[in-house]
């Protein structure tokens, strides 16, 4: 249990900078998720955290203590690395020993904590096994368990279900979920993938090119992005875009008028599923109707943009028919052409 | 998974290509065994056989299992001592070629420092000179030092034969141990030095064990080093070539089969690490 506190840091390789002065609060008990594309540096910012690699710059502190110049086994963490890591000479209840044994535990307190972890990640029926006797996602279980076992006041992982397979993964992430609220240990989660975020964080931090351009709860993050990145980086459809042109009280959108805030320039963003079929609004000719089941998704396009919307599959619509969709007035958000941060309405 | 791949595309292949293959594949193995066995075999046959057959005509396939020679070779005076000479000087450059080599060969596989490639290069470098283009000098240098005649002197000279090897063989055995087992180690409270203990020792040890028997082949088996630079400690290499080259056949045979039959057993002894079954894989 503890509170991070990252301040100021920055990691540069030669002239490449991987991370511009990242500042970082994660409170108690807390589970944030880095989310990132790749090569944002949310594995650098990780590894920086357990001690893996040093910052150029700045400081960290885990629980009120000052780590920065610490190495990892000092730093009560513990770590979930993205290929498992687990030992190949070791059974599985030496792998989930380990850290037990490193402290010098007494042998009952050892194999008693091994059992429980192994209990909860459902690997009691493998102890014996070696890891090349294992399946991805037994080996999965394996690494999570042994980090657990170490009772860490922070759990750091990287990346764990992303060699799963899909079905596994989403099993996976129910399971983990349901541990780590249980367990209540501070953990910072690296994914890249949003479905995964959303599911798991109490927040997110969103990064890119080595900045954190937003944090906040997932809903939070969905809804109002802090960047136009964020809004075209987290859902799926992304939010769409168009822009926007100033006129007398307000702003042209695709021949239309919307009150909106002052500004130099701004853009017009919408979630695809904020659209309703109504009489005045975007028009558009319907270029692409993938159905998903529960809805469809349309794409058209509106004033030359590409524009998705997600309509209920039960509304008719055919290719080359011009649709008409209106904005939910509630939900647009606007942002500025030249930063691209979000401007309040 | 790709055992599964395998069979299934071997089931595309035609049964008598497929025999083919096998009996090729069956052809060169034996080839390759004859190759290497039929040697020792000869050795050992004449090794064990009466002087008599030894040279006589026609020759034997089959040992007439007397010990004549082998007795009279060990009896004859100073074999045993030779015996373990090369014994001791062969687990002496043992130990120090892994001592030396099995360090450096970590830091070449897990460190970027300046000038890593030079190294690695001076590393093999060292082969560049003949032996006996060093020895002389050597033997000055020993004479000079005091370590001439001795056995800690000759393992050294061994020591500089297989060092290259163990730093080459050890780098290469490190560097294919995955790097996050390390750091996953260090998480869980280990010190740089506990994880390499606890964690690459372990997943080297085969690899470490071949490189070890490989310096102590290289030192059971060198014979110049060892002839110029010993005069009272002879190693069995060295003895052999000054005493039986003047010997009759069948004690050549003897000191030959007493040659190889210790690299033969050390390396029956390490099979289990050479063919080790857990492969070194992070998944
Ligand atoms: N040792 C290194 N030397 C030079 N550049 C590095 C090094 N490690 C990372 N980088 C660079 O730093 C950036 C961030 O890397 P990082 O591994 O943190 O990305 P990531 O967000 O974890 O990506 P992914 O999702 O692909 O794992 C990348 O552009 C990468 O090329
Ligand atoms: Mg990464």
């Amino acid at each position: 249990m503890a509170t991070i506190s990252i301040k100021g840091v920055q990691k540069s390789y030669g002239t490449f900078t991987a991370l511009h002065g990242i500042d970082l609060e994660i409170a108690d008990q807390e589970f944030l998720v880095l989310l990132g594309a790749s090569g944002c540096g949310k594995t650098t910012l990780l590894r920086i955290v357990a001690g893996l690699n040093s910052p150029s710059r700045g400081s960290v502190k885990i629980g009120g203590n000052e780590v920065t110049h610490l190495p990892p086994r000092s730093r009560g963490i513990s770590m979930v690395f993205q290929n498992y890591a687990v030992f190949p000479h070791l059974t599985v209840f030496e792998n989930i020993a380990f850290g037990l044994r490193m402290q010098k535990l007494e042998k009952a307190e050892v194999e008693r904590r091994v059992r429980r972890c192994a209990g909860l990640m459902h690997i009691e029926g493998l102890l014996e096994r070696y890891s090349g006797q294992l399946s991805g996602g037994q080996r999965q279980r394996v690494a999570v368990a042994r980090a657990l076992a170490m009772e860490p006041s922070v759990l750091l992982m990287d990346e764990p279900l992303s060699n799963l397979d899909a079905l596994l993964r989403l099993e996976m992430r129910a399971e983990l979920k349901s541990v780590l609220q249980e367990s209540r240990t501070t953990t910072v989660y690296v994914t890249h993938d949003q479905v995964e975020a959303m599911s798991l964080a109490d927040r997110i931090a969103v990064m890119h090119g080595g900045h954190i351009v937003q944090v906040a709860t997932p809903i939070e993050v969905y809804r109002n992005p802090a960047t136009r990145f964020v809004g075209g980086f987290i859902g799926s459809p992304p939010m769409n875009f168009l822009p926007a042109e100033a006129v007398e009280g307000g702003w042209q959108v695709a021949g239309k008028r919307y009150e909106g805030p002052r500004a130099d320039g701004l853009e017009f963003g919408i979630r695809p599923e904020d659209l309703e079929p109504a009489e005045a609004g975007f028009a558009g000719e319907v270029r692409v109707i993938e159905p998903l089941g529960a809805h469809q998704l349309v794409t058209m396009n509106v004033a030359g943009q590409l524009f998705r919307a997600v309509l209920d599959s039960d509304r008719r619509v055919s290719l080359g028919e011009t649709l008409t969709l209106a904005p939910r007035p509630d939900r647009v958000r606007w942002f500025d052409t030249a930063s691209g941060l979000a401007v309040a309405a | 998974m790709s055992a599964v791949t395998e069979t299934e595309a071997a089931a595309f292949v035609p049964a008598d290509a497929r025999r083919a293959g096998r009996m090729l594949n069956a052809a060169i193995i034996i080839l390759l065994c004859v190759w290497v066995l039929l040697p020792i075999y000869l050795v050992l046959v004449n090794a064990l056989s009466d002087p008599q057959t030894v040279t006589g005509w026609p020759k034997h396939f089959v040992p007439t299992f007397d010990l004549g020679s082998l007795s009279f070779f060990i009896s004859y005076a100073g074999v045993l001592k030779a015996l373990g000479n090369s014994v001791v000087v062969a687990v002496l450059t043992m130990v120090l070629s892994l001592g030396f080599g099995a360090p450096a060969g970590y830091a070449l596989a897990r460190f970027d420092f300046p000038g890593k490639g030079v190294f690695r290069l001076l590393v093999l470098m060292t082969r560049a000179f003949p032996l006996p283009l060093l020895a002389l000098p050597l033997a000055v240098m020993f004479i000079r030092t005091g370590l001439d005649d001795s056995l800690f002197g000759l393992a050294l000279v061994h020591t500089t034969l297989a060092l290259p090897f163990s730093v080459l063989i050890t780098a290469s055995l490190f560097s294919g141990i995955p790097f996050e087992l390390e750091e996953a180690a260090w998480t869980l409270g280990c010190t740089r030095l506990q994880a390499v203990r606890k964690v690459v020792l372990p997943l080297a040890l085969p690899g470490i064990a071949a490189s070890g028997v490989f310096a102590f082949v290289t030192s059971w088996n060198e014979v110049f080093a060892a002839a110029v630079l010993t005069i009272r400690n002879r190693t069995l290499t060295a003895f052999l070539i000054q005493s039986l080259d003047v010997s009759p056949l069948p004690l050549k045979f003897a000191g030959a089969a007493v040659l190889v039959l210790p690299a033969l057993i050390f390396l029956f002894a390490v099979r289990k690490y050479l063919f080790s079954l857990w492969g070194i894989a992070n998944r």
